[in-house]
């Protein structure tokens, strides 16, 4: 018994030495191995909760399955569908359309704004940012629910329209196939607004005050002012920005699911949607998996190219 | 699963185990439960009383008013009745139970008794997979197939090989009745200066000069889908003039929707927007906004379901009238309509029998009675039904139920016939209504998906011999 622990602590022992011998060859503050062990704890739940689903969504997505009986191999099956088939290609066209309303309008708005309140210094301030902000504090079902009462046929949209003498621009917006996508879409945009402005002001008070003095003293613009330096100086909080808004319209759901249900028709479906009404009503699990694993990989991807375009010119 | 056979191969093997694993762990049940079970051999008309000591889990969706007070009044009396027997209750509204059944029926431990939709993407889909407990050995011994008229029966029926809706095994037993008809609001028909109708003619009159007196003809919204499916059911009826023809159909063994009714169907539909009958963008208003503002006195009629009589009946009182469609001429009503969600046991429930028993006690005479009371309409209406006034809403929903029956009037909801036809018939009836689809097309597009369907149906069993 006694041998074995010493042979156990005089191998121990080496193993010791080996190590720091190998700490000592590299230069002081340089990442050692010991880290992988602080992320062990949160890469054991990423693991489990997050990789563990995904891969089986995408083991899924190469079955047909009803969610009940047994499933059968489809193969690439479900990924060719979702190429051919106009009906699964046309929701991540919507999700297309509606990219311009949640993330590229915001900024522009928010970018806009900001340009303006740095220029000029507004009383109450504080007020305005808290209510531009509270859309993105409420749940997005409630959001929802006032939306679709404001564009119902004798909502307050289309009862101000009429009280202004525009009566013949309103419309049952959520119902009509032209508009209830850009309908949505605004709802998105009044949403990320706020985010965006919350975002980039904070981000405008870093800039020193000097930049923008020498901007003026050289005779620059309003326009010239905003290009040269606080579009510079907020690349960061556009690059955060566009990413959260990015992914909030990809993953666009439950907007979808109070006002539209996807209709009229189909012309306000959008993958999420797809995914889960294809998962849990149609039985169709496979189709939906494709969509889910196609809808990550297309987010993933827009985030990357939106990291490399913004953050990508400072390295 | 066979998991532990790869493990020996060592890591050379490692890809391909991982695919064999994968493979072995192909989700789902291989539906043996399905053919063949006969569910509980019973006998004998089993005695819960003697069961010993039982917790019948029970999962529903009688949320609404008076559903949900008669279910709390009959559970209470069969606690009462047998007081060996505890029941769970969870009540959830139609689309969250709709959500969460699958999920709680491939669990080990799901409830005594579920609710399940008719249809194929649920009742069909859950026999096949071997889920639920076929109910015809109690059928015979309650004598269940003689309570209920045999086409309302035969909506809770799914075929031995799982395939078919409509023949075969019994896998549940319906409460209430239900059917679309026409609500009217005799206050606004009369500042119009016209009567109730009579027939269908006298319905279809009355639309342009309810137009012209600067009233609603038919109020009528369709964000949520699905209320198109249901007027467009009473005008396939009312141009088939019987129930049979779209009635086979549904269940897969008819001619099809490439017919004249069916196209008659959507061309008066497109024309009654065209024409303004309906309320302007009704493609963007809810359901229920629709129904408050008829309760509101906004519209004639309203052509819905047996389910919104209590809800528009509060705020109405006598102003509110209910019919089935009214026929033409000469002719007997037909419309859409069946029954309440059925009742199912789950094979894996352990007291099958304390479960059947709770069943029969939810469907007998004493529960019409109850059911009548609280406002709903049994699929058996008892003698509390003839007590009714026979020129109030209630009592017209009631007379009209049983001039449907005994005419062989209803015809199952549209959206039965395949398990993605509800989504593309709501969507497309949301095109004729915008003018966006020609009615013809409708018509080409409801043909095709329902062959298609049945196509797959059909190689579908060569497969498996």
């Amino acid at each position: 018994m006694s041998a074995h622990t010493g042979t156990g602590s005089r191998g121990s022992a080496a193993v010791l030495r080996r190590l720091t011998a190998r700490y000592r060859r590299q230069a002081p503050g340089e990442p050692r191995a010991v880290g992988y062990l602080y992320v062990l704890p949160a890469l054991a739940v990423f693991g489990v909760f997050l990789l563990w689903p995904l891969g089986q969504t995408a083991w899924l997505s190469l079955l047909h399955w009803d969610g009940l009986t047994r499933a059968s191999w489809a193969g690439l099956d479900n990924y060719r569908d979702l190429l051919t088939d106009p009906a699964l290609r046309a929701p991540f066209a919507h999700a297309a359309v509606l990219l311009l309303f949640y993330a590229v309008l915001p900024v522009a708005i928010g970018l806009l704004l900001t340009a303006a309140l740095t220029r000029f210094r507004i009383r109450g301030m504080t007020f305005f940012r808290t209510v531009l902000f509270l859309p993105q504090v409420l749940a997005m079902v409630v959001v929802g629910v006032a939306w679709r009462a404001v564009l119902a046929p004798e909502g307050l949209l289309n009862d101000t329209l009429s009280a202004v003498g525009l009566g013949g621009l309103t419309r049952s917006w959520l119902g009509d196939d032209t508009w209830a996508l850009p309908a949505v879409g605004t709802v998105g945009t009044w949403v990320e607004t706020g985010l965006c402005l919350v975002l980039f002001l904070a981000g405008a008070q870093r800039i020193p005050r000097e930049l923008y003095e020498a901007a003026r003293i050289d005779g620059a613009g309003p326009v010239r002012e905003f290009f040269t330096v606080t579009l510079p100086g907020l690349r960061a909080e556009v690059a955060v920005a566009l990413t959260l808004t990015l992914v909030a319209a990809l993953r666009n759901f439950d907007l979808i699911y109070i006002t539209t249900s996807g209709g009229p028709g189909n012309a306000t479906s959008v993958p999420a949607y797809e995914v889960y009404r294809r998962a849990f009503e149609s039985g169709e699990v496979g189709s939906a998996s494709a969509m889910g694993i196609t809808l990550t990989a297309v987010i993933f991807a827009l985030t990357m190219v939106v990291t490399r375009l913004v953050e990508g010119r400072r390295r | 699963m066979k998991a532990h056979r790869h493990h020996r191969r060592g890591r050379s093997c490692i890809v391909l185990g991982a695919l064999l694993l994968a493979a072995a762990c192909v989700p789902g049940t291989d539906g043996s439960g399905a053919a063949g079970s006969q569910g509980a051999a019973a006998t004998a008309i089993p005695d819960p009383g003697k069961a010993g000591k039982v917790t019948l889990t029970v999962w529903d969706q009688q949320t609404r008013g008076g559903a949900n007070a008669q279910i709390e009044r009959l559970n209470k009396e069969f606690e009462h009745k047998y007081p060996n027997v505890t029941i769970k209750r969870v009540a959830r509204s139609f689309n969250d139970l709709k959500k969460t059944l699958k999920l709680a029926l491939s669990g080990d431990n799901p409830p005594d008794v579920v609710q399940a939709n008719q249809g194929y993407s649920d009742m069909v889909a859950f026999a096949r997979a071997g889920m639920l407990t076929p109910l015809d050995s109690y059928a015979g011994l309650y004598s269940w197939n003689t309570r209920f008229p045999q086409t309302l029966l035969n909506l809770n029926r799914v075929s031995p090989d799982g395939k078919q809706f409509g023949t075969g095994q019994l896998y549940g037993i319906s409460q209430e009745g239900e059917y679309i008809g026409v609500y009217y609001n005799k206050k606004v028909l009369r500042k119009a200066g016209l009567e109730p109708p009579r027939t269908w003619q006298d319905l279809t009159g009355a639309l342009p000069k309810l137009k012209k007196a600067g009233e609603l003809p038919i109020q009528f919204g369709n964000l949520d889908k699905y209320p198109a499916i249901h007027t467009f059911g009473v005008l396939q009826g009312q141009a088939a003039g019987s129930a049979e023809p779209v009635r086979e159909t549904v269940f897969g063994r008819g001619g099809g929707f490439d017919t004249e009714p069916t196209r008659k169907a959507a061309r008066t539909l497109a024309d009654w927007a065209e024409k303004g009958y309906f309320p302007k963008g009704a493609n963007g208003k809810g359901y229920d906004d629709a129904a408050k503002q008829f309760a509101d006195g906004k519209g004639a009629f309203l052509i819905t379901g047996t389910w919104q009589l209590a809800d528009l009946r509060k705020p109405m009182g006598d102003d509110l009238g209910f019919m089935p469609p009214p026929p033409a001429e000469g002719r007997q009503p037909v419309t859409t309509g069946g029954e309440g969600l059925p009742w199912s046991i789950t094979s894996k429930s352990d007291h099958p029998e304390v479960a059947a028993a709770y069943l029969d006690f939810l469907t007998d005479a004493h529960a019409s009675k109850v059911m009548t009371e609280e406002g709903v309409l049994p699929i058996v209406p008892g003698k509390a039904a003839k007590q009714l006034d026979p020129d109030e809403a209630d009592g017209q929903m009631f007379a009209g139920w049983q001039r449907l029956n005994a005419a062989d009037g209803l015809v199952p909801y549209l959206d039965y016939t395949t398990p993605t036809f509800y989504d593309t018939l709501s969507a497309d009836l949301q095109g004729v209504l915008s003018g966006k689809l020609s009615p013809g097309d409708l018509a080409t597009r409801m043909q095709k998906e329902y062959a298609e369907f049945r196509a797959r149906q059909r190689t579908g069993s060569e497969d498996e011999g």
